[in-house]
């Protein structure tokens, strides 16, 4: 067995050159700078380009003009950045560019302390737009997950068209940790589809599809995009028709899809009465005590959510069905815990948070669930 | 060559605007230059300007207000060969005043053609960075109290090669754009015009007085010499050209058994300078060499050289699912700083923890059982106690094997400080203080 060191940050930047990410561009901000750290070592002599914004909203800029040029782009932040990206999410969202987005989040609001962990984000990643169209969200829990998912970012925002975050966290970005790089199981590679038309649209799309075909800026066919409302051929429309079609496939594309990527783990036990819903850094402690109590024959349920935007509700719906009790987890306020209560309105949902800083510990969970 | 206007879009600008002299002299420009839509993008953002990338038959891209000269530097990063061509208002020069002085520093070849009307056309005339103080516009006595930008002497002063002034009326204004789009390297026009929609209802402004005023300012017409150097994106391509491909890091094989079974914890409490982090390093390869895994957490000040560092390491044979440490097997105590950030470890501590203290460092009451040593006494510089106390612990066979620690500095170092980190673990000895 041969195993290697490295932390979370790092692992989502080798994840992403072994994408094909040729595009990163960042402003420096704890605790996500170690993956503009990486990259700036690893993508230049691959080929690609590593720039160091002078703000988010350029960072994030420079992104959407290369992947619009055919690259595929990267960009990675904490929360105070995130918020400066927001304009440019929608334009993501909206005009359908491709981007991976890593927002490393710590403990807000606002600058609040840059080293301390939180999943404070949650909500902002999918609401943080203007328009409210979906965006898809992978929350990693370790720093296997933090390579894998990366990679299976990159493939959905080929596929799909749409910024794809990873939602990590301090506590796993920045936590060095030991892994067997053979025993990933890394995902074929997805590209965008290449138009091969005469007549080409920048957002027209095939009979059966959801997703234009692409064809970068600076190729030989003369490409237009644009974040205002459009039609099929990149030009601002007012037809109102044009326009709602245009908006219930931006929610469609993503949502219709949502059942094909929503990566979990999940540890059902027959006799359990109870099931911990989490994700994220937390999902260690919980699995810790879905371990323990079941030595001691007093089983618990565990579902690890690893797609959190768009919610897995089919999911979340079949994992729960067998329990009288639902536990949510978060190291927030109760951000995800909202969405549970939605999709199980028949079951018990309890909630346990915290956001100080410190990790919620399996004591607490444990205590929490009165099975301590 | 052919004109590039698109004859299905034509220019919808207000009558009388100098947008569309612009606009045309742009089309002529690059035809004059021979140049085909494919070769070509124009990149816009908000307000008048904004309407530029329609009426062109070229590569298009119109984004947020402000921010053309980010979409547009990451697209000629990826497309070296493309002529980008960013059109801004002085609008966008105000709300993105932060990517043109980046655009000016950068180098990058971009042709940036700001159409400077003095106000913000779109949304009723309000004032801009450039309109004068004594104007009447839309934000009533607001633009008095500030005072005007002047783009050209600022774009200088942060690094632009190639800055030139000038009316939108000039006759020869084609010839002006070529010569910018021809300038290898970062080039702007602030090109001088008139809003008839909002600013000439309550202002007084034709070509004449343009010119005028252009007259009474310090002229720019190009190139500024002093600001002369190598393009961006081929230097960045130059650089990157000598560097060698970086291969992931190597994996490290299992050759050792580890001395004790289980989750093991160890917490390194030390200040910064101390190398607290490389000895966390250190002993996390050493569970590696010993097939176990692993998780490493830092926690240290802003600072360099001041207040705490300390390392918190979990090893173990089995997946290590929580990463916090609650009891740790060892704490080794180095500087009171690390020791004060993490004093409510001490109280919950039982005999079966064990804390290598180094003398002199005061630690609160507990039950653990204590190892005293004195390391400067043994001749260990205080940087190098993290890494002596590592070796006291292996000498004890405590979480790692001697053979573990040597094993893991030949994997972290080379050469000479190889050489003198394996000499300094050697040195340790158990020797306990009396």
């Amino acid at each position: 067995m041969s195993s290697c060191l490295m932390e979370g940050n790092e692992a989502v930047a080798w994840g992403a050159l072994a994408s094909g990410c040729r595009f990163f561009a960042g402003y420096p901000i704890t605790p996500a700078t170690t993956i503009f750290n990486t990259l700036l070592k690893i993508i230049p002599p691959a080929g690609g380009i590593c720039m160091q914004g002078e703000d988010e909203i350029a960072s994030i800029g420079y992104c959407l003009g290369a992947s619009m040029a055919g690259l595929k782009s990267m960009t990675a932040t904490s929360g105070p950045g995130l918020s400066l990206y927001s304009e440019q999410i929608s334009f993501a969202i909206g005009s359908e560019i491709p981007l991976v987005i890593v927002d490393v989040q710590r403990l807000g609001p606002s600058t609040g302390s840059a080293t301390r962990g939180a999943d404070g984000d949650v909500q902002f990643m999918r609401w943080g737009n203007s328009g409210g169209l979906p965006v898809i969200v992978l929350a990693p829990v370790d720093v296997a997950d933090c390579f894998v998912l990366t990679m299976h970012a990159f493939n959905l925002a080929e596929e799909f068209r749409c910024p794809v975050f990873i939602a990590s966290n301090k506590e796993i970005a920045m936590t060095k940790e030991s892994f067997d790089p053979d025993a990933l199981i890394k995902p074929a590679i997805i590209d965008r589809i290449v138009s091969n038309e005469e007549k080409f649209f920048p957002f027209e799309v095939k009979e059966g599809c959801l997703v234009p075909q692409f064809l970068p800026i600076g190729g030989k066919t003369l490409v237009r995009q644009t974040s205002s409302t459009h039609g099929d051929d990149g030009y601002i429309t007012t037809d109102y028709n044009v326009i709602s079609r245009f908006q219930n496939r931006l929610k469609n594309k993503i949502d219709s899809a949502a059942g094909s990527f929503a990566f979990h783990e999940s540890f059902i036990e027959e006799e359990a009465d109870t099931l911990i819903i989490t994700y994220g850094v937390t999902a260690r402690a919980a699995k810790a005590v879905y371990d323990e109590q079941k030595k001691l024959g007093r089983p618990v349920s565990l579902l690890i959510l690893k797609t959190l935007w768009p919610v897995p509700e089919k999911l979340i719906r079949d994992k729960a069905e067998t329990a009288n009790r639902v536990f949510v987890f978060e190291m927030n306020m109760g951000q995800y815990y909202g969405e549970i209560r939605r999709i199980l309105p028949d079951k018990k949902v309890e909630f346990l948070g915290r956001m100080d800083g410190r990790l919620i510990s399996p004591r607490q969970i444990t205590e929490a669930l009165g099975n301590g | 060559m052919d004109s590039l206007l698109n004859t299905g879009r034509p220019p919808v600008f207000c009558p009388g605007c100098s947008h569309e002299r612009v606009a045309k002299a742009l089309d002529k420009a690059l035809s004059n230059m021979g140049l085909t839509g494919d070769k070509v993008v124009i990149v816009s953002d908000i307000g008048c300007s904004g309407l530029f990338d329609t009426f062109f038959n070229t590569h298009a891209f119109h984004g947020l207000h402000g921010r053309a000269l980010t979409y547009a530097a990451g697209i000629k990063l990826a497309k070296p060969d493309l002529n980008v061509i960013v059109t801004m208002g002085d609008g966008g020069i105000g709300i993105g005043g932060a990517h043109l002085l980046a655009a000016c520093r950068r180098n990058l070849n971009l042709t940036l053609l700001i159409l400077n009307n003095f106000n913000f056309g779109m949304t009723g005339g309000q004032f801009s960075v450039t309109t004068p103080q004594e104007a009447q516009v839309g934000s009533a006595f607001l633009n008095r109290l500030e005072k005007p930008l002047d783009v050209c002497s600022l774009a200088r002063s942060a690094g632009a090669p190639y800055v030139s002034r000038c009316s939108s009326y000039r006759n020869d204004l084609p010839d002006e754009i070529e010569q910018a789009v021809r300038f290898e390297g970062f080039s702007l026009i602030d090109m001088w015009g008139i809003c008839p929609g909002r600013y000439t209802k309550r202002n007084k402004l034709t070509p004449q007085i343009i010119d005028e005023s252009l007259a009474g300012n310090e002229p720019f017409t190009g190139v500024i010499k002093e600001n002369l150097r190598k393009e961006y994106g081929l230097h960045y391509r130059e650089i990157v050209s000598g560097l060698k491909k970086v291969s992931p890091p190597a994996g490290i094989n299992a050759e050792y058994a580890p001395p004790e079974p289980g989750r093991r914890e160890v917490v390194i409490l030390g200040s910064a300078g101390q190398r607290i982090i490389t000895s966390g390093d250190i002993l996390c390869t050493a569970g590696l060499t010993a097939g176990l895994k692993v998780t490493q957490k830092n926690d240290y000040n802003i600072t360099v050289l001041r207040g705490p560092s300390i390392s918190e390491i979990i090893l173990s044979p089995e997946d290590i699912g929580f990463s916090g440490i609650e009891k740790p097997s060892v704490i080794i105590a180095l500087a009171h700083e690390g020791v004060d950030r993490r004093k409510y470890l001490f109280g919950n501590l039982d005999e079966n923890t064990l804390i290598i203290r180094i003398k002199g460092i005061d630690i609160p009451d507990t039950q653990a059982t204590v190892f005293d040593i004195d390391l400067k006494e043994q001749g260990f510089k205080i940087q190098d106690w993290a890494l002596a106390s590592l070796a006291v612990m292996a000498r004890l066979n405590k979480v790692i094997s001697f053979d573990m620690l040597n094993a893991a500095i030949k994997h972290v170092f080379k050469d000479k400080i190889l050489e003198s980190a394996l000499n300094l673990v050697n040195r340790a000895e158990l020797k306990k203080r009396d």
